[in-house]
């Protein structure tokens, strides 16, 4: 099942396949015996023991990951290396106003099995969702892993904070989500916020907002790394901390803050129903003819033609092609955009985002040639010269093939 | 009956007063012609229009028309203008950075070339056989082949460049957007009006379709509207902020009104849409031939002093000979 899934993510049009476990082939024997160049077996074995996985499929992961990534073909060698040899990170996870969606949908992730990993890949120092302990005893463990990692560990933040009165609205451990997030973000290497609720306040920011809920970046009045989606697909926030564990630094971010990897294409573009549109086949209700077609949803309020996303491409839940919300036959909300997802009207029509019109469009006004060209000026010249000597020349001899007859018309 | 002078006058004479009865009725001064009782039209609101080109893919299904390619690759259909196999072309205005829709600098906008079926339009006018012809009661503008000669003076008297000529055919025919009618006999509406999803292109009577303008004119910018898709009055409707429209619509006065109009966000002369006259070409032009031939006057005179000059040099041979 692990592998399996692995292999959907890695076969994704623009990057080396890699073949099936049944069907392992030359292909893949080649990478391990590539990546074999780069590490010795100690260390591929003691990332295996480490992460409870076999080596084959301890490669495959990285792979995996790389292809999520969008990195080079090497790259995973270079990722294997860095889950193998360095120390993991601490991550302290935080939770404020939110369903909790984000989480839950990583823990259901199949592969690799994300829970196994997140808590192995890093040191999960404090999770709500997912701490044995409870109290005071979680409080104490993550002010000391701050104190002990102080500069090292990740922060990552999933909901809204409700910043309205002070804060008032949403306490843990007698500490408001304002203060909790100021404090934890103050000695963190990198700051992640994890879903819509986090990057901009999301579905608890829409009106009437009660209790003045905003996303992260906004209490801490800087630029923090936003992975938006209600829910975020898992790999996209598994592949930035491998990005960070493996290069030491955070993915290349969009102006929202927003990892280019995922987030740097149109839904629109990347859309297997994109033809329906091109050709003018759009649903006009749910279970129509076209509906069941699998036509075009945009006349059904779909938001891919303005949210930037790489759901179509990554797609959800691991079951394969097809698995995400237009492939299922719902429009897509626009839950990664901000001022898009749970703000519009789901079946309002979308406006679509275009850089320019395509190219395809044909202009207003079409060029035209100006002025006279040599050529056509001398074209034009000889035509003149022509009509006019004709003319001369018919001019003289008009009245002359008259005149004898003329005369001898007299003469007779 | 030898031809004297006397016996040619008198016919002469008499044949002009025939003709002169004749004519005497439809030589009346033209008149601005109004709306048909039931025109139908479009209103094509740029706006809403989000360069999709449904209306042209649903228009070559509707009117049996062949993709154009370009010029570069067979890939895609892409006619570069109005032509005798496309009949509607969505054609995008872009200026510098094109950022912004519907705003003249920086930005960009759509428009939807096709027939605008003039109330009192010049093709029907030029047409010495009635090949083109105005419904008197929808007041769709349609053309007929078996009539036609082929003479084009249609494509040279249309200010909006609109009907075109089969050139490459040798048995050519005109072909321009005949608002569906072989649809509407049927009791659907045109086939672009049918497949637009946002409603930038809206069928329905001219009255109906100019108060739809008039109201959307009226709303504040940025103000929650909604917009019928397909006909005026559809319960097919989506919501949208109300958009900051050019002043005026075009096609309530632009040559004597058409039934097709026009909303935009762009100065009109930048979408193509040219600067044109209230008053309709056709009332000036069927003016001067009216009053020309009123009567048959002006005919009669010419020819009369014709005759006088003939009758003189005739006269002047006649003496030579004697």
């Amino acid at each position: 099942m692990l592998v399996r899934g692995l292999n959907d993510i890695a076969t994704r049009p623009g990057h080396e396949p890699i073949h099936q476990e049944e069907t392992v082939g030359v292909g893949f024997e080649d990478k391990a015996e590539r990546m074999g160049d780069y590490m010795n077996d100690e260390i591929l074995t003691a990332a295996g023991t480490k992460l409870g996985l076999s080596r084959r499929v301890f490669l495959q992961f990285c792979a995996g990951v790389a292809a999520t990534l969008g990195l080079p073909a090497d790259a995973h060698a270079s990722i294997a290396e860095a889950i193998a040899t360095k120390h993991r990170p601490p991550v302290i996870w935080l939770h404020f106003a939110e369903c909790t969606g984000c989480t839950e949908s990583m823990l259901v992730a199949e592969h690799p099995a994300i829970d196994e990993l997140v808590l192995n890949l890093v040191s999960l120092d404090y999770h709500e969702t997912l701490f044995a302990g409870a109290g005071h005893q979680a409080e104490a463990a993550r002010k000391s892993s701050m104190e002990a990692n102080k500069g090292k560990y990740l922060l990552v933040v999933e909901g809204a904070i409700p910043a309205k009165d002070s804060g008032i609205y949403c306490k843990v451990g007698g500490q408001t989500a304002v203060e909790l997030v100021n404090e934890c973000a103050r000695d963190a290497a990198a700051v992640i916020a994890l879903g819509s609720c986090a990057s901009w306040g999301g579905m608890p920011s829409t009106g009437p907002n009660p209790t003045g809920c905003v996303g992260v970046g906004d209490v801490l009045k800087k630029q923090v790394v936003n992975i938006p989606g209600c829910p975020p697909n898992p790999y996209n926030f598994l592949s930035t901390v491998v990005h960070y564990i493996t290069y030491g630094k955070l993915p290349e971010l969009d102006n929202q803050g927003r990892p280019k990897f995922a987030y740097a294409r149109l839904i629109h573009e990347n859309c297997e129903r994109r033809p329906h549109f091109d050709n003018g086949r759009f649903v006009q209700e749910f279970g129509d003819a076209g509906h069941r077609s699998g036509w075009c949803l945009y006349k059904l309020g779909c938001k891919g033609p303005e949210t930037y996303a790489n759901c179509p491409s990554v797609l959800f839940g691991d079951a394969g092609g097809g698995c995400w919300p237009v492939g299922t036959g719902h429009p897509c909300i626009g839950c990664t955009e901000k001022g898009v997802g749970f703000e519009r009207p789901i079946h309002g029509l979308a406006d679509l985002k275009f850089v320019t019109p395509s190219a395809a469009s044909s202009r207003v006004i079409e060029e035209q040639g100006k002025g006279v060209s040599v050529a056509s000026a001398a074209v034009l010249a000889g035509g003149i010269g022509v009509v006019v000597g004709a003319s001369v020349a018919m001019a003289k001899n008009l009245g002359k093939g008259h005149l004898p007859e003329h005369t001898q018309h007299g003469e007779e | 009956m030898s031809l004297t002078r006397r016996n040619f006058l008198r016919g002469a004479a008499a044949a002009g007063a025939a003709c002169a009865a004749n004519t005497a009725a439809p030589a009346e001064a033209h008149d601005e012609r109004a709306l048909p009782p039931k025109a139908v039209g479009l209103l094509f609101d740029s706006t809403l229009c989000v360069g999709c080109k449904a209306c042209m893919t649903a228009c070559r299904e509707a009117n049996g028309t062949n993709p154009e390619f370009g010029a570069q690759q067979m890939l895609w259909d892409a006619p570069a203008d109005l032509s005798a196999r496309t009949l509607t072309v969505i054609k995008a205005y872009s200026d510098g950075a094109a950022i912004e829709k519907d705003r003249e600098k920086d930005g960009f906008a759509f428009i939807k070339k096709s027939c605008l079926h003039c109330i009192d339009p010049s093709c029907v006018s030029v047409c010495p056989v009635s090949a083109m012809t105005k419904d008197r009661a929808t007041g769709v503008v349609s053309y007929n082949p078996n009539n036609c000669i082929g003479c084009r003076y249609c494509v040279a008297a249309c200010p909006f460049g609109v009907p075109r000529f089969e050139y490459d055919k040798t048995i050519a025919r005109l072909r321009k957007c005949e608002l569906c009618k072989t649809r509407q006999a049927e009791g659907k509406i045109p086939a672009c009006a049918e497949t637009c999803p946002t409603g930038a292109t809206l069928f329905g009577k001219v009255t109906e379709l100019r108060a739809e303008a008039e109201r959307r004119h009226k709303l504040t910018p940025g103000e929650r509207a909604f917009f019928p898709c397909k006909t005026v009055g559809s319960n097919d409707t989506h919501e949208k902020p109300a958009p900051r429209y050019n002043a005026e619509t075009y096609g309530l006065e632009e040559v004597g009104g058409t039934q097709v109009c026009y909303m935009a966000g762009v100065p009109f002369q930048k979408l193509g849409l040219p600067t044109l006259p209230n008053k309709s070409f056709v009332s000036t032009s069927e003016k001067i031939q009216h009053t020309l031939y009123k009567g048959m006057i002006a005919p009669a005179v010419l020819f009369g002093s014709l005759l006088f000059f003939v009758r003189r040099s005739a006269n002047h041979d006649e003496k030579e000979e004697e």
